[in-house]
């Protein structure tokens, strides 16, 4: 492909109605091949490990059939040429997903889990398509290409909602960034992802780390003519993206699950993506979706290792010292954490610092706020990696003498994609190198611009150089306090967090958000759907008044009928009064 | 007058609509049940094979009547005997024909007792139902109109579950209200228009406006019934739940979308001012339908009446799209129609399999059957989608052009159509876990689809693909007759009211 050309396949007309026409259609520019290239090489990885880790599962062909559906659908999803056919991607994706999660769907959790994951992704999708809608009443067409040529000329119009006079771009972005939230995890619709962790290992690494989670930062990046238009729609994604980096990982502090923990490293990550997008560096943004995809499909499957070998236990307090066991996941695993972490060097490193500096550069209140939250996440993310590490890989064993004799490395099915993927993580980000340290070495940057532009913005060199210290620092920081709460000294976590109970509990509890959509939303529905809506209205009201006619009829007829006595006198005593009140008509009127 | 139709070579439709007729007739002169079977099926197979050439040489370019056949019946009172077809009520011919085939096949073992008169009652339902579909004169229509209710109070009656009477007798009340009102209408506008029966005429008169409300109204009793719209649904619940699994099929199949079809041949193109003026109040109804038929699925525990309701509820989303009275909202309304008839069809047909193994209906008497009955559950997934409207299924296309359409007219309503979507997921994947997911009790056997019964899905299945994803190829039939009533609509409309209420209603949304 040569400089900025896109290829554009149109492949048949899908539907047509009325001045509403939309194709299925493939596009293949600079964005669409880097999202190719991620989702083509996990996904390889992904399937090869699985020949191991689901072997002798019961359902070892219906796993593998969902999984391809998946790519199928992952890469419609990047290829698609209008929103129609990302949105059919886009819930395709969803479909798989559902499915994966609820792959063990004889359990409760699991089942639940999947469903979870659809109806919160719908609360997502219910503005993207609403957003899709009003793409086309605005531009009149859902081609990227002419929506986003007519961008300019759809700057300053508005709609009426409900009363109110709002910038059509702006809630078009909004929209579609609601759609984003949800697929991507962020706060408040970040709820389903971890409890996607039910779903077997692989499919947490390749759709709810690598791919399907990173298509809302796809979209977003996708639409930036659009989205640079709106002043508002930056901020709230910038807003809601770094709040869901500290958020996360807050949580990710103290979570016990080996899987939840990297889930939550995932939302947070995922947050920082959205920061990048939100400041304008939409190329920063995918480039450490790039590197992510890398180092936390790493993460996962060095997990999925650690569960095959403790016989599917997930709770971290029960490993420990599995490094002498596990030597190649647990170097694997190591370089993932390193990288996630931002040392230098490391893949992670040079897509986060963009970031930060990014973020930094964005301006003197707004833009030093974000990359304080996006340091003190670095901080978190560093701290949580590297305790899990120490829990998991270093001390002594603390699972049943039965789990402690199963132990075992994983078979190279599973140990060479695992290396693979480590080399990902060591060297993905070196395409990234800021010009900083090697000049014109920002290559994928470069590389993106036609589609993504460059991020607005200088700064000095010191100040650059600042950020970059700090990261690093930051990032040292965090595992230094991971070997002394994990390694040093074992009885402080337990101290810390009985020093700190309320905050423990609500970060333990991640801060109650399940519970209260139970509260506001499910069970009112619920108990709303029964009593109000089919107790009263169907039940009293509407069959009060049908069945009531009849009955009503019914006693009028009996009344009409006592006067059938079959007495003929008073037949004539009514003939007569009958009579007498026509002729008294007659007289009167 | 110009004439608006063209001739058939052969009497193809009347073919179709009464060779059913001329089995049930000779299926009285046979006692043999298996032979009656065949007979059936054979009949409603036949009427398929003479339907295919219709749909072969059907002209997509024109919005006139097609295969129309007209010959002087009463001409005392100008009744003609007129029958043809246009873009809007081929596919409803078609829907008719594969689910009758499919009710014939379902109904094979499931029913044992009065073998020969339930087929009988099943071939003159679909008679009625095709009658109502291709009548061009309003007494044929009325009189198939009417004619379609007594197989389907008699297949509630004698084949359904324990409630079946009050359910028949129900059934058979609130339709009839309806219908009265409609005849009384038909009364009108004959004299009025002076002495002419012919739908097509009478589509082509203007009426003077409180007319058109009037009427629109007595019309709206009968349809609005039938669809059914909120509020006039109740009937619906309890019909589907006690009736056969055929009877079922054809009730949410074709039979209330005759009231939608009322609509579209009647209600907008003889009464556009008055369509106009109660249009917010059927965009409301509509949208309180999609809604409120969610939102109770969640409060049932009888896996068919849930069914049922979620039917009130794509049923709201159709008329939804007839009332945007643009391009997007009908066509979607129609194709809407055609994948609810799909969609639900096989969904009661999904139930009435499983019903036959369980015996029961109770949702909470199910659970774990994706272990034991791994292809029922996989064809069940697949309906499930298309009912929840997953993209590359048939109800994606209808629900997207509907709500496209309700939103370009007024977005308030769009936007709260949209809130079906996230509902619809709800409950039907609510439904799918407690059926299918978690562990099966103890000791439950359960036998696989079977070859008789993938034969009946397997249509269903193809149409719901197919419709997903070439929905053009359905949609290209229905594009002149909507354009020709929305042209209808148009130059008919009387924009003139001094008080405009639509604003009022929404606040100018």
């Amino acid at each position: 492909m040569r400089d900025g050309d896109a290829i554009r396949i149109d492949i048949y007309r899908w539907i047509v109605s009325g001045n509403f026409s939309v194709s299925i259609g493939i596009l293949i520019d600079r964005l669409s091949s880097v999202m190719l290239i991620v989702v083509t090489s996990i996904s390889s990885l992904v399937f090869i490990y699985s020949i191991g880790y689901m072997h002798g599962d019961k359902g070892y062909a219906r796993f593998f059939s969902y999984l391809s559906l998946f790519v199928f659908s992952m890469l419609m999803l990047v290829l698609a040429d209008n929103f129609l056919l990302l949105y059919f991607g886009w819930e395709a994706v969803g479909l798989c997903s559902y499915l994966l999660i609820g792959f063990w769907f004889e359990k409760k959790s699991a089942a639940d889990a999947g469903k979870k994951a659809f109806i919160v992704n719908r609360f997502g999708d219910f503005g993207f398509g609403l957003g899709v809608i009003l793409i086309f009443l605005t531009f009149g067409s859902l081609e990227y290409m002419k929506v986003f040529s007519g961008a300019g000329a759809a700057l300053g119009q508005t709609v009426n909602i409900f009363g109110h006079e709002v910038d059509t771009i702006t809630l078009i972005c909004l929209l579609l960034f609601c759609g984003a939230m949800g697929k991507s995890a962020q706060v408040p619709l970040h709820v389903w992802l971890p409890d996607a962790m039910e779903g077997p290992t692989p499919v947490s690494a390749l759709i709810h780390a690598a791919t399907m989670v990173t298509a809302g930062v796809y979209l977003v990046a996708r639409c930036n003519p659009l989205f640079s238009l709106s002043s508002t729609a930056m901020t709230t994604v910038a807003v809601v993206g770094g709040t869901t980096a500290v958020f996360a990982a807050t949580i990710g502090l103290v979570q016990n699950d080996i899987k939840r923990v990297i889930a939550y490293s995932t939302v947070s990550q995922l947050g920082y993506m959205f920061l990048a997008l939100g400041v304008g560096a939409y190329s920063a943004g995918i480039f450490h979706l790039y590197t992510h995809a890398y180092f936390k499909a790493l993460l996962f499957l060095g997990s999925g290792s650690v569960i095959h070998a403790m016989n599917n236990e997930m709770n971290m307090q029960k490993m420990g010292g599995l490094k002498k066991y596990m030597p190649v996941t647990y170097a694997t695993f190591m370089i993932a954490s390193l990288s996630i972490s931002g040392i230098p060097g490391l893949a992670g490193f040079f897509s986060k610092d963009e970031i930060l500096w990014r973020a930094y550069l964005a301006g003197e209140g707004s833009g030093r706020i974000l990359w304080m939250l996006a340091t003190a996440a670095a901080f978190m993310t560093a701290f949580y990696s590297f305790r899990l590490i120490f829990l998991t890989f270093h001390g002594s064993f603390r699972g049943s003498a039965e789990q402690e004799h199963h132990l075992h490395e994983s078979p190279a099915v599973m140990t060479v994609p695992l290396m693979i993927l480590a080399v990902g993580a060591l060297a993905a980000g070196w395409v990234g190198i800021p010009p900083l340290l090697l000049e014109h070495g920002d290559r994928i940057g470069e590389f993106l611009a036609p589609v993504l532009g460059h991020p607005a913005g200088e700064g000095l060199h010191s100040e650059e150089m600042m950020v970059m210290g700090v990261s690093v620092l930051v990032s040292l920081a965090g595992i230094l306090a991971a070997v002394i709460f994990y390694i040093k000294k074992r009885d402080l976590p337990e101290r810390t967090a009985s020093a700190f109970k309320p905050v423990y509990t609500m970060l333990y509890n991640k801060y109650w958000a399940d519970e209260l959509y139970e509260k506001i939303l499910v069970s009112p529905v619920l108990r709303m759907s029964d009593k109000v809506f089919l107790g009263f209205f169907d039940g009293r009201l509407i069959e009060g008044i049908v069945n009531g006619i009849p009955s009503f009829i019914g006693s009028f007829s009996r009344g009409l009928r006592k006067m059938q006595t079959g007495l003929i006198s008073s037949y004539a005593f009514m003939m007569a009064a009958g009579m007498l009140i026509i002729l008294g008509m007659f007289f009167f009127f | 007058m110009q004439e608006i139709y063209y001739l058939s070579e052969y009497p193809l439709l009347s073919a179709i609509v009464f060779l059913p007729l001329i089995g049930a007739a000779a299926i009285l002169l046979m006692r043999d049940a298996n032979s009656i079977r065949w007979t059936s099926l054979v009949v409603t197979l036949g009427v398929m094979v003479i339907s295919l050439p219709i749909l072969s040489g059907f002209d997509k370019t024109t919005y006139f009547m097609q295969y129309a056949e007209k010959y002087e019946w009463i001409p005392a009172w100008g009744i003609n005997y007129f029958i043809g077809i246009d873009g809007i009520s081929i596919f409803f011919l078609f829907l008719t024909i594969l689910l009758s085939i499919l009710s014939v096949l379902v109904s094979w073992k499931s029913v044992e007792t009065k073998v020969k008169e339930f087929h009988i009652a099943l071939l003159l339902m679909e008679t009625a139902v095709l009658g109502v579909f291709v009548s061009l004169d309003f007494f044929l229509f009325y009189l198939f109109w009417e004619m379609m209710l007594i197989p389907m109070f008699i297949l509630i009656g004698v084949w359904g579950g324990p409630n079946r009477v009050y359910a028949a007798v129900k059934f058979f009340l609130f339709t009839l209200a309806g219908s009265v009102l409609m005849l009384v209408g038909i009364v009108v506008i004959y004299f009025y228009a002076g002495r002419t029966l012919n739908i097509l005429t009478l589509n082509s008169i203007d009426y003077p406006v409180i007319m058109q409300y009037w009427l629109f109204l007595a019309f709206f009793a009968a349809f609005a019934v039938k669809v059914p719209m909120f509020p006039f649904h109740t009937w619906l619940p309890d019909a589907h739940t006690e009736a056969p699994t055929a009877g079922s099929v054809m009730l949410a199949g074709v039979l209330i979308k005759m009231g939608a079809y009322g609509f579209l041949r009647f209600s907008i193109p003889m009464f556009p001012a008055a369509a106009e003026f109660f249009a917010p109040v059927l965009l409301l109804l509509s949208v309180i339908a999609i809604i409120y038929g969610a939102f109770v699925c969640f409060a049932q525990k009888d896996l068919k009446r849930l069914i049922a309701y979620s039917s009130v509820s794509h049923m709201g989303f159709v008329t939804l799209g007839i009332f945007a009275f643009n391009t997007q909202g009908l066509e979607g309304g129609i194709l809407q129609m055609l994948n609810h008839g799909v969609i639900t069809g096989a969904l009661f047909l999904m139930v009435g399999i499983i019903y036959e193994r369980t015996h029961t209906r109770q949702i909470a008497d199910y659970g774990g059957f994706a272990r034991l009955v791994p292809w029922y559950a996989g064809i069940f997934m697949v309906f499930t989608l298309a009912a929840i409207g997953l993209p590359g299924t048939n109800g994606f296309i209808g629900e997207f052009l509907i709500i496209l359409g309700a939103f370009s007219r007024q977005k308030f309503f769009g936007i709260l159509a949209a809130t079906g979507i996230i509902l619809g997921a709800g409950y039907m994947l609510r439904l799918y876990q407690k059926i299918f997911f978690e562990a099966p009790r103890e000791g439950l056997f359960v036998s696989d689809i079977g070859m008789r019964e993938a034969l009946t899905l397997i249509p269903l299945i193809a149409l719901v693909f197919w419709m997903g994803m070439f929905p053009n190829v359905f949609l290209g039939y229905i594009h002149a007759s909507v354009q020709h009533l929305m042209y209808r609509y148009e130059i008919n409309l009387n924009t003139g009211f001094a008080f405009d209420y639509l604003q009022w209603l929404t606040g100018g949304n």
